[in-house]
């Protein structure tokens, strides 16, 4: 025997604190992964049987990342044999070059990392196709399962069960070993054979008629099933039995549901589109509102949640127009309720008018929009879109009667005055329209979307000083009266 | 009638509701001794699955399949000679428990036939999440049907009780569903999946502050589409998600080919289920949501506006732009390589992680998990170069192509 032949022998299969202290202080002795035989304690005996020859401890530790234990305390419980050998190698190589295990491409890194992932599926199945059979009934009963699991899962799986079933005792019978849980603690014994564990169950015809119910035949994808479902679980699966007659059925069941004469429909009710409805001598805004949930005038409905109409009282003396809902108000089905109403709120109260007498609009009463991904991207409305929805602008202000229209930026002015209107030159002063009092200003969302602190605040103060103006108006009137 | 004949009947009538997902909630678990049941953030655990490639992970089940609604496209419709059953609430609870003690499940999707009036049918399903949570303490998953007219103080307890909501959109186009299901409103769908969002918002607002949150539905909300059953084309079908996923923050929207069903009505195709076509959609919902790609781009204007069956959305869209291929993946950006085929969101990020160290070659593929074929005529390895004729040839699309088909299952 060469003199430089090391073999280490590990307590059981699992045994990762043995693999890990033998395999630091033969990295330590600069023992090459060439001179390492690895062997685990009541596995077969090598012919010649060598003592465990563990080089003394050296002077110094060296340090290996996180990854790479984490990576070696999946793949150690592998069932291929070479798993102590290939982890070894990889960690000597590992100590010269750190970067290593980011290369998936090298092929011990791509040979370990696959290991991990075999063992980390296996798990994942365990955790699946356990099926516990009840011994005994009611307050004295007792859950058992028996399983096969693939590789050394079940010291690795056994924690899940008992944070699940907490309050039964169980336990699961594996052919390498098991595991039980009183309710307080998990325990593991020696593996048993199949016959110690419990052949059937009360609740599993039940669950085989489940499977079948809510198996559909006609689409049928059995490779697809036994992709995710291999058939080498199949034989500790309850309804797996139903697999075989259920696959012959399949397309009996599915051309006897298309071969028969089909029932004849119930005539479907007219549901009625409703184009905007003429113009009432009286409408009120509770009325207007109703027509206006199912206006179609311009396609901006279609992707849209809802028509958010106006909002405020019947009497208020200044109309508000916004330019259209916004994300927030399209959900809600309010006006202004989104980040741009909260700073219209706020430069009211500024301004010195009470939000409770104001009514509320917008230009457009859909919200117009791209959806990019979790949210949705603001659009401008068009020309074509704010003629469109016109008319219930005119129908609020011939219902409200307001002394004074407030409209916010230019969508809404446009709508408000009839024609495409700067905002910039003509802010700040009355416009007579019609017989009707307008005040041009910037929409809140505008100073929202400033970028400097600076412009921000002198643009907020000059959104409130346009306000101020149809305040002063409203004073005005009001002593008037 | 016994509970195993109503099982039959209520499961069968639930199966056509394709989501079965027990993933994507908050984690808990019962090692307090005072409750049953788990779950985990992230992944759900299927724990089987049915010869029609499903997973199995709940108990999926309805009520009652007696149904005041007439659409056309349901098993369950009034009009509908199916036998008709309705599971007492706490019928509902025990089987849930049975099956859970026994590992066969993750938890409930309870879904109802609408009874007397939404609220009624509303509150009979929240009713058996209540006992199952406030009685037992179950602590699986539980996934609720919302009836959308529903008032909201139920709402607010289903969100409560339950990890996921959904309401389905049925179809695609507001005017096929008044056409098939006349009682429905799309509106009112719409709606509610809107107030759900304002709650799922509120829910997620206040747990970034100090004050407790009322729990609401941590696993989010989700619906489904039918596909097949009107004459909708895939491009509208995905600018719908599109449009749902922007506005109602939903995790997930489900695809189901009609398929046809026991006592069919005469109004609907009675043909196999067009299952690659939803396949087909599900990719393309996939390069929208983690690829990067929008409507427009996988379903382009022109045409029938329909996906191509025999090769992959990504495939066909690579294939329309070669003038952006071949690509260098030991220099290219990570948005480049999302749109490579054959390329998966896990291998870019080994790639990338991969050639810090060192460049990747055609060897590598195969250890990155990448179909070799399929990728090669669109990549610059650092010994691999497809020849300049490849990609301006017409006949790459053939190449892609399945061979023809074996009939039968291959069982």
């Amino acid at each position: 025997m060469h003199t430089n032949m090391h073999t280490i022998t590990l307590d059981s299969e699992t045994d990762f604190d043995g693999w890990r202290k033998a395999a630091r202080r033969l990295a330590q002795n600069e023992v090459k992964p060439a001179d390492v035989t690895w062997t685990v304690r009541g596995g077969e005996p090598e012919l010649f049987a060598a003592e465990d020859n563990l080089p003394e401890a050296a002077e110094g530790t060296f340090n290996v990342s996180a990854k790479f234990v984490e990576l070696a305390k999946a793949a150690i419980l592998h069932r291929n044999p070479e798993r102590f050998a290939l982890l070894y190698r990889l960690l000597w190589r590992l100590r010269s070059h750190h970067g290593l295990l980011n290369a998936a491409t090298d092929p011990d890194v791509a040979a370990v990392s696959a290991m991990a992932r075999a063992v980390h599926r296996d798990e994942h199945k365990m955790h699946a196709f356990v099926r516990f059979r009840e011994v005994g009934r009611e307050q004295k009963s007792y859950f058992v399962a028996w399983f096969e699991p693939e590789h050394h899962i079940v010291e690795l799986a056994a924690p899940f069960f008992a944070s699940r079933f907490a309050d039964m005792p169980w336990s699961i019978l594996t052919p390498d070993v098991c595991a039980h849980w009183d309710g307080h603690e998990i325990t593991i014994t020696p593996g048993v054979a199949k016959s110690e564990a419990p052949g059937e169950d009360r609740l599993e015809e039940t669950w085989r008629r489940y499977y079948a119910s809510i198996f559909n035949p006609a689409r049928l994808k059995v490779k697809a099933m036994q992709t995710e479902m291999p058939r080498k679980y199949w034989r500790n699966l309850p309804e797996a039995s139903m697999i075989k007659p259920l696959i012959e059925s399949a397309e009996r069941s599915t051309s006897a549901m298309i071969a028969n004469e089909a029932t004849e429909p119930h005539k479907p009710q007219k549901r009625q589109d409703t184009p905007m409805a003429p113009k009432q001598a009286h409408d009120t805004i509770a009325a207007l509102r109703e027509q206006a949930a199912d206006c179609r005038a311009c396609p901006l409905w279609k992707n849209a949640t809802q028509t958010v109409f106006g909002e405020g009282p019947q009497t208020a003396s200044i109309m508000m127009v916004g330019e259209q809902p916004g994300d927030k108000e399209d959900i809600a089905g309010h006006p202004f309720v989104g980040p741009a109403g909260q700073m219209l709120d706020r430069a009211l109260e500024e301004a010195g008018i009470d939000r409770r007498k104001v009514y509320v609009t917008n230009a457009v009463k859909h919200f117009k929009f791209v959806p990019r991904g979790k949210v949705r991207l603001h659009q401008k409305p068009s020309t074509p879109e704010i003629r469109a929805c016109r008319p219930w602008y005119e129908r609020e202000l011939a219902a409200i009667e307001p002394e004074l229209v407030v409209a916010l930026g230019a969508t809404a002015a446009q709508s408000v005055l009839g024609k495409v209107t700067p905002i910039n030159r003509n802010r700040g002063r009355l416009i007579d329209h019609d017989g009707t009092k307008v005040l041009v200003t910037v929409h809140p969302s505008y100073l929202l979307r400033l970028p400097d602190a600076d412009a921000k605040a002198r643009e907020y103060r000059h959104f409130v000083d346009d306000l101020k103006i149809a305040a002063a108006l409203l004073g005005q009137s009001a002593n008037a009266a | 009638m016994d509970v195993q004949r109503k099982l039959a009947i209520l499961a069968d009538a639930a199966k056509y509701d394709a989501s079965c997902a027990s993933s994507g909630t908050e984690q808990r678990d019962s090692r307090d001794g005072k409750g049953l049941g788990s779950t985990a953030p992230g992944m759900g655990i299927c724990h089987s699955y049915a010869p029609d490639g499903r997973c199995i992970s709940l108990l999926k089940v309805l009520l009652t399949n007696a149904c005041n609604y007439d659409c056309l496209y349901c098993v369950n419709r009034a009009s509908s000679n199916v036998p008709r059953a309705r599971f007492t609430i706490d019928e509902v609870v025990k089987l849930t428990l049975d099956f859970y003690r026994r590992n066969y499940i993750e938890g409930l999707f309870l879904s109802s036939g609408i009874i007397r009036s939404a609220d009624y049918t509303m509150e009979q399903v929240v009713s058996v999440a209540r006992k199952l949570r406030e009685e037992h303490h179950f602590r699986g998953y539980i996934h609720l049907k919302t009836i959308p007219e529903a008032d909201d103080a139920l709402i607010a307890e289903a969100g409560k009780y339950a990890d996921r909501l959904s309401i389905n959109i049925e179809m695609p186009e507001e005017n096929s569903l008044a056409r098939l299901a006349p009682e429905k409103d799309a509106r009112a769908i719409r709606r509610t999946m809107g107030r759900l969002r304002l709650k799922l918002d509120e829910a997620q607002e206040k747990a970034a502050t100090k004050t407790k949150p009322p729990r609401f539905a941590p696993a989010g909300q989700s619906t489904q589409m039918i596909v097949g059953a009107d004459s909708a084309n895939d491009r509208t079908i995905l600018a719908t998600s599109a449009n749902l996923y922007g506005a109602y923050r939903l995790k997930r929207v489900y695809y189901s080919a009609f398929s046809p069903i026991p006592d069919a009505s005469r109004a609907l195709p009675l043909i196999a289920p067009p299952l690659v076509r939803e396949h087909r959609l599900y990719q393309a919902d996939w390069l929208m949501r983690f690829y990067g790609f929008d409507v427009g781009e996988i379903v382009e204007g022109h045409g029938s506006g329909m996906l191509p069956l025999d090769i992959d959305p990504k495939l066909a869209w690579a294939l329309r732009h070669r003038d952006r291929f071949p690509l260098d993946v030991n220099r290219a950006s990570r948005e480049e390589l999302l749109r490579v085929p054959g390329f998966g969101r896990k291998a870019i990020e080994r790639i990338i992680a991969t050639r810090r160290v060192s460049s990747i070659r055609i060897a590598d593929l195969t250890r990155l998990h990448i179909p070799r074929n399929k990728a090669l005529p669109f990549i610059v390895l650092s010994d691999h170069r497809p020849s300049a004729r490849l990609l301006d040839e017409a006949g790459l699309v053939e190449r892609f192509k399945p061979k023809a088909t074996q009939l039968g299952f291959g069982f």
